[in-house]
């Protein structure tokens, strides 16, 4: 950059800064800025020829007060000019200028293009990275349109200079960026490919940033960029620290293309090429090796560059994952952190271990460590760092030390951050799921778990319970024993209470031998729960008592009372009230054999991906899906596929079922294949589906079991036109927008346009409610004869109209000839369950297509004449019903569509009008004529066109205006 | 109540701080900095609540005075406690300044003392505090004139002391009026209302009593009514009596007596004082009448044109007129020609600024301007701001007319006649704007 020489210093500029600063208040600020402006504007005011230096030193003063915070709505110009000129300052403030205060949609946009291209072309290799810099400062859409095709040429054109390369090449990566549509791929690309090579460290660096973004996309195109890169980092690692000189940082050398080759060698598969690959290997080596050495310096400069390349280059070991070696020995590197004492290094350490430990390689090795994380679960300081600890826990538990892993969980997890603990209880979950052997195991640590962080269970995990215990026989005992005894404890919460209630009410039978969990026991102890939980569970221990009476018939009178109480039969809850009502009149009418087979045990459920599995994902966003998948595949293997869970467990990770927790347990489609009578099957649907009343409801509804009334259906037949809709189509004769409905409900705005015979109308449907209308529908007919004279086209609208939202639809209209009626518009909808029906006219008249017509006295009253047949004219005499101000009444005519025209008639009180009607079929002239009589508050219209209906309609229509 | 009161430098630093309630910490000294005077963008309100503390405040040229509550406090009687401070010292050592106050801040402080109590306002008349705040050292109080202060102060009449003697008792009486107006350009007056203060210095021997009337219209009325038969009395004041809006009153005002008979009495402060405060919105006299003529040619051109006329007596001399006429953001250079007093384009205030010294009643004067404008790419149009006048009439624009000021003093021997009394009338301008 060529030095600022004294004359360039700008004094002016100086002292209006100092000034600035120098003012007391803000007030005083403005007047100074005000006075500058002033002072700048009558420079620029164009008659005067500034010099460079001047018109530099003004628009630096504009970017200062524009950078001040005030408007600056001139200067462009100035600073345009500026470009062309061949001094650097003068050309690096104009540019200055530009890219902050040039807005992309200027009009200047295209002088600016230009001088940049110019300076693109010159070959002054300050001025074309001045340009270069200006392009990525503005990065608009239309500079990459520009130049999206120039920047290449430049980057790979052997005079570059280095310096423009580096520049050039970044420019083109912000382009990129911005519009990846607008920069092609071509020739150039292979040519970018090795700028690899070149001499300039700078250029390599600003080259590898746009290679490594270009090639995320299209990553055959730089294929050959893998074995260029490697050939350039072993040139780096075998370095020693000062043969790069400039590029050496700490003893580090270059340490940021380092990182950047590794990252872009993550871009690819390992390379094929033996030889490539053996020298990438003994450079990711070399890397592990240095780790090891002591350090060079004590600055943390250096070892954090040094740990930088470590740990990109252990990402990449990961992302090849098929050198054991290196993985074992890069998870050993991570071993070494994980004690370190720099908590960004543990965290790093923990994050890449997660990864590690998904890798055939080295999950062995990963699960050496495993105190160490345990330990950091417990005593790290740091939440996010703890968070890690767990996730890498979960990521290194397998068979071996599942239960180890999972003890320390949940122990952990009784003082665990509020903000991680839902996840935790996910984890812990999975883990006891997928690798239980032993189902007793399984139950009592969900059970555990649901005892120590009960709000943070979310419903999947418990779902998840009752699948696996339903699904297998053999632990079915076990785990109604354990819920009854842990519901003995006088407080537990909510999500026990389902659990037990479930299983309770499908197993209950098997736990009642025992005198001290007979069925009335059971019962008692759920019921005495009972009050205390929310309307969802209530629901659910209903169904739980009626399964109870299927079970214990003894228990039959008990439950029947319960359920007879007010509190049950006659709950303010909806869906409480229902399943009372009808759970008692199932137990009263049916025989025992019908309530065994409707009430029969559940069939076991469809093995399909663990919903717990699909919230985890949610939680974590793909990144950790991979890792889930994984564990998913791994496991088979270790489980051998042997029993049911495992097969549930595979099923798990292959299934992808779209929206796995949006339908629970995905019942609704399993009931029916439950042999029971269809009837019967619904009524299990509405008795396992907890999370979704109103489905149950409807399901209830349709069973015919307790078949409620019909809906009552509203006549569906468009209803006749409200009587007041001559008046409002009265009301648009004049004028062709403004509202043409409203009641409490619902308000009809309109908006149209006319052009010779098309029309267009926009209506408007606003609901003023806050409850949304349903099934909206709006139709446009045409009653009688108007179907042949006027072509009426709709668009269909939505049928939910959200309260306080509004609705759009359009109408094309287009008239064919002449017409005297008004099509109806039709608007049904429910509101509450009520349907409304509204039936409007439209707004359309025959004066609407009149087109005016501008014509002289003499040119009008000869056409007068000719229009002399007496069906031709229609006349009308009438009082007025509104003012007969001169103002509104000409306002009225024009509205009406025709050309009012001034000095024609002799009397100038009068006032006539000339149009022409225009249909397909044909053009209707029409002559008009107002005369009012101002004392008798009267009017005489008269009218003459070459059809005599039109005359006739247009008189009338005109005549209730006035 | 106030639980604290700073005094702030336009930088904000700190200059007076008088914490009176332990709710108050010192870091509401910051905050109030923080949020208010280095606010980004301006702080309008005057009442600012940050951290559930409240801060009033008001500025005096670069001085600002916050009070500091925790409270719910009563916002007006705050305000009227600030201003009534800024009074006292005005009153103390002139104009409040970050010199003055810092000459005088053990003054203040002790004013602080006596004017606050635990946050509840005491009593702030001037007069009598500076019988026993004085800024000269001490002077040995004998106890016998210690005992009148304590008398004095705690007393009925806190605002006058006894023993006053003059050897010429005179009386001035001035009613300043401010006069608002918005006018359209077509001369429509779009709202109108004058604000008035009735000032008096009163040097009188003894313990007065005075009798203030006016032309108001309630007791010219009444006067009108009570004696039918006075048919030239209703006749003339039917025409000059003003309707008074609204007003409020010195506190040596007796108010009970006001409110059944409606005439002024009381017994007046030594010095200066302010005795009534008044509003009217009815048959305004507008001294000037401004007529615009803004006419755009082209888009870099603009001519001005700007008549104002007196409507007052041709007697009469208006004084320190100005007419500023706002100019376009991007004015390029500005002629202007006058045919009385000094025009000039002042880029700092983007306007033209027309000054003229005197200006007799019922004459007229035009200025004539052609702006130069820079064309821009900003397609905003100009907002056209209204023109703004500022003078001084001597004559009061809402038409009040002093009808009398009677002086009784039983006890001394003077009587009513022997009292110099002067009247004065000065009308100036409040925001008298016209648009164009």
């Amino acid at each position: 950059m060529p030095a600022v020489s004294k004359g360039d210093g700008m004094r002016g500029l100086a002292v209006f800064i100092s000034d600035i600063r120098n003012c007391k208040s803000k007030e005083a600020e403005i007047k100074r800025i005000n006075k500058e402006l002033a002072n700048i504007r009558s420079k620029f005011k164009g008659d005067k020829a500034l010099d460079g230096y001047s018109k530099k030193k003004y628009v630096c003063k504009l970017l200062f007060i524009f950078l001040l915070g005030h408007d600056i709505d001139f200067g462009h110009m100035e600073a345009v000019n500026l470009l062309s000129s061949n001094k650097y300052t003068e050309k690096q403030i104009g540019y200055l200028f530009i890219s902050v205060l040039v807005n992309s949609n200027s009009e200047l946009i295209r002088l600016i293009n230009n001088a940049i291209k110019n300076d693109l072309s010159s070959r002054n290799p300050t001025f074309m990275c001045l340009a270069l810099h200006c392009i990525a400062n503005v990065g608009s859409r239309e500079m990459a349109e520009a130049f999206a095709g120039e920047i290449p040429r430049i980057l790979v054109a052997g005079d570059t200079m280095d310096s423009v390369k580096q520049s050039a090449a970044l420019c083109l990566l912000r382009l990129y960026k911005a519009s990846p549509d607008l920069v092609l791929m071509g020739e150039w690309t292979s040519r970018v490919v090795h700028l690899l090579n070149d001499q300039h460290m700078g250029v390599v660096t600003a080259a590898i940033s746009l290679i490594t973004c270009l090639s995320s996309k299209n990553p055959d195109e730089f294929k050959t960029c893998v074995s260029l890169a490697v050939s350039r980092l072993s040139r780096i690692v075998s370095s020693a620290s000062t043969d790069l000189q400039d590029y050496t940082y700490y003893f580090v050398p270059a340490p940021w293309l380092s990182c950047k080759l590794l990252r872009l060698l993550q871009c690819y598969p390992p390379p094929e090429d033996g030889a490539v690959k053996g020298r990438l290997v003994e450079c990711l080596e070399t890397i592990l090796n240095k780790a090891q050495e002591p350090p060079k310096s004590k600055k943390v400069q250096h070892s954090n560059a040094k740990n930088a390349i470590l740990f990109e280059a252990i990402s990449l070991i990961i992302h090849y994952d098929s050198e054991p070696n290196l993985l074992v020995r890069a998870c050993n590197q991570l071993g070494q952190f994980l004690q370190h004492r720099e908590t960004n290094l543990r965290y790093l350490a923990l994050e890449s271990m997660c990864t590690l430990a998904s890798s055939e390689f080295s999950h062995e090795a990963v699960k050496t460590h495993i105190e160490t994380v345990i330990n950091a679960l417990k005593t790290e300081r740091d939440v996010s760092v703890r968070q890690r600890a767990a996730d890498l826990l979960y990521a290194m538990c397998d068979r071996s030390n599942a239960k180890q892993i999972v003890a320390e969980m949940l122990s952990y997890l009784e003082t665990a951050d509020y903000s991680i603990r839902e996840e935790m209880v996910l984890k812990v979950a999975i883990l006891a799921e997928k690798y239980a052997v032993d189902y007793s195991w399984y139950v009592d640590t969900i059970l555990n778990l649901i005892r120590i962080a009960g709000d943070y269970v979310s419903e999947e995990v418990w779902y998840r319970v009752i699948q696996i215990v339903i699904n297998r026989d053999d632990v079915q005992g076990y785990a109604a024993k354990t819920v009854f005894e842990a519901l003995q404890a006088p407080a537990c919460h909510e999500n026990m209470v389902k659990v037990g209630g479930y299983i309770l009410g499908e197993f209950g039978n098997l736990i009642a031998g025992d005198p001290r969990s007979s069925p009335l026991v059971q019962f008692n102890l759920l019921h005495s729960k009972f009050h205390l939980c929310s309307v969802p569970t209530r629901a659910l221990l209903l169904s739980a008592y009626i399964k109870f009476i299927n079970l214990f018939p003894e228990t039959k009178a008990t439950i029947q009372e319960v359920l007879r109480s007010d509190s049950q039969i006659r709950n303010s809850d909806v869906e409480l009230q229902q399943r009372a009502v009808e759970y008692l009149k199932l137990s009263s009418i049916a025989s025992t054999d019908v309530l065994a087979t409707v009430l029969e045990e559940m069939p076991p459920f469809p093995e399909r991906e663990s919903s717990i599995l699909a919230k985890l994902k949610k939680k974590k966003g793909p990144g950790a899906v991979t890792v889930e998948l994984e564990d998913g595949k791994e496991r088979g293997e270790l489980n051998g596929g042997g029993d049911r869970g495992g097969d549930a467990a595979i099923a798990a990770s292959n299934a992808s079922t779209p929206s796995p927790s949006a339908d629970l347990l995905g019942l609704r489609s399993t009931a029916p294949v439950s042999g029971t009578t269809p009837s019967a099957g619904s009524l299990l649907v509405d008795v396992f589906s907890e999370a979704g009343p109103s489905a149950t409801s409807a399901g209830v509804n349709d069973d015919g079991f307790l078949s409620s009334a019909p809906p009552t259906v509203a006549s569906e037949d468009p209803a006749p036109p409200l009587p007041e809709s001559d008046e409002l189509l009265n009301k648009f004769v004049c004028k062709n927008n403004g509202v043409l409905f409203e009641n409490q409900l619902l308000q009809i705005g309109i908006k149209s346009e006319y052009r010779q015979n098309l029309g267009r109308m926009y209506l408007f449907y606003g609901n003023k409610t806050s409850v949304q209308f349903v099934s909206f529908n709006t139709t446009v007919s045409c009653p009688g004869e108007l179907q042949s004279q006027l072509n009426v086209q709709t668009k269909t609208v939505e049928p939910l109209v959200e309260g306080g939202a509004q609705v759009q639809q359009v109408i094309n209209i287009e008239c064919l000839t002449d017409f005297i009626d008004a099509p109806l518009l039709n608007i049904k909808f429910r509101y509450g369950g009520a349907l409304q029906n509204i039936s409007l006219k439209l707004p359309v008249t025959i004066n609407k297509f009149f087109q005016p017509t501008e014509m002289a006295a003499a040119d009008f009253f000869q056409r007068w004449k000719q229009l002399s047949q007496p069906q031709q004219e229609a006349q009308k005499i009438f009082k007025a019903s509104h003012g007969m101000d001169t103002e509104v009444l000409k306002a009225k005519l024009l509205g009406l569509g025709t050309a009012l025209l001034e000095n024609v008639d002799p009397n100038p009180e009068n006032y006539v009008c000339a149009g022409v009607i225009q249909t397909k079929a044909q053009q209707v002239g029409c002559l008009l004529r107002l005369e009012p009589n101002a004392q008798a508050q009267m009017y005489r219209l008269t009218l003459r066109s070459s059809k005599d209906t039109v005359s006739q309609r247009v008189c009338d229509l005109l005549a209730e205006q006035f | 109540m106030i639980g604290g009161l700073f005094i702030y430098n336009h930088k904000g630093e700190v200059l007076i701080s008088r914490v009176y309630r332990d709710d108050i910490g010192r870091n509401a000294v910051d905050a109030f900095r923080v949020n208010v005077i280095h606010a980004r963008q301006q702080v309008r309100s005057p009442v600012t609540n940050i951290a559930r503390t409240n801060f009033f405040h008001v500025k005096r040229s670069n001085i600002w005075l916050a009070a500091v509550t925790k409270q719910n406090v009563n916002a007006a009687m705050v305000f009227e406690f600030l201003y009534k401070m800024c009074d006292v010292m005005a009153s103390y050592f002139g104009k409040i300044s970050e010199e003055n106050i810092k000459n005088n801040f053990v003054l203040i402080y002790e004013l602080l003392d006596e004017i606050l109590d635990f946050g509840y306002p005491q009593n702030s008349e001037t007069g009598s505090l500076k019988t026993f705040i004085t800024q000269q050292g001490i002077k040995g109080q004998t106890k016998e004139e210690q005992s009148q202060i304590t008398s004095q102060v705690t007393g009925q009449i806190g605002w006058r002391r006894e023993g006053i003697k003059y050897r010429r008792n005179e009386l001035f009486l001035d009613v300043l009026e401010s006069v608002n107006l918005l006018m359209s350009p077509q001369g429509q007056v779009l709202s109108a209302h004058v604000s008035g203060r009735v000032v008096m210095k009163s040097y009188l021997s003894g313990m007065p009593e005075c009798k203030f009337g006016m032309n108001d219209k309630i007791i010219i009325d009444k006067a009108g009514k009570g004696g039918v038969t006075n048919e030239a009395g209703k006749s003339t004041s039917g025409k000059q009596s003003i309707a008074i809006d609204d007003c409020t009153f010195n506190q040596c005002v007796r108010l009970s007596k006001f409110d059944s008979e409606r005439s002024i009495s009381f017994i007046p402060p030594d010095g200066e004082y302010e005795l009534m405060r008044y509003r009217t919105t009815k048959d305004i006299i507008l001294p000037f009448r401004v007529i615009p003529l803004v006419r755009e040619v082209g888009r870099t051109k603009l001519e001005v044109k700007v008549v104002i006329k007196s409507n007052f007596k041709p007697s009469l001399l208006a004084q320190k007129i100005e007419v500023r006429i706002p100019t376009p953001l991007n004015t390029s250079g500005v002629q202007v020609i006058c045919m009385k007093g000094k025009a000039k384009y002042k880029a700092s205030e983007n306007a033209i600024v027309w000054k003229i010294k005197r200006m007799a009643g019922m004459k007229e004067s035009q200025i004539s301007a052609e702006i130069e404008l820079l064309p821009t790419n900003d397609k905003k149009k100009w907002a056209r701001p209204p023109i703004s006048m500022n003078f001084e009439v001597p004559f009061a624009p809402s038409g009040l007319k002093v009808r009398y000021l009677k002086v009784f003093e039983s006890k001394l021997n003077y009587s009513d006649h022997d009292v110099i009394k002067w009247v004065r009338y000065i009308g100036r301008s409040g925001i008298y704007e016209t648009r164009c």
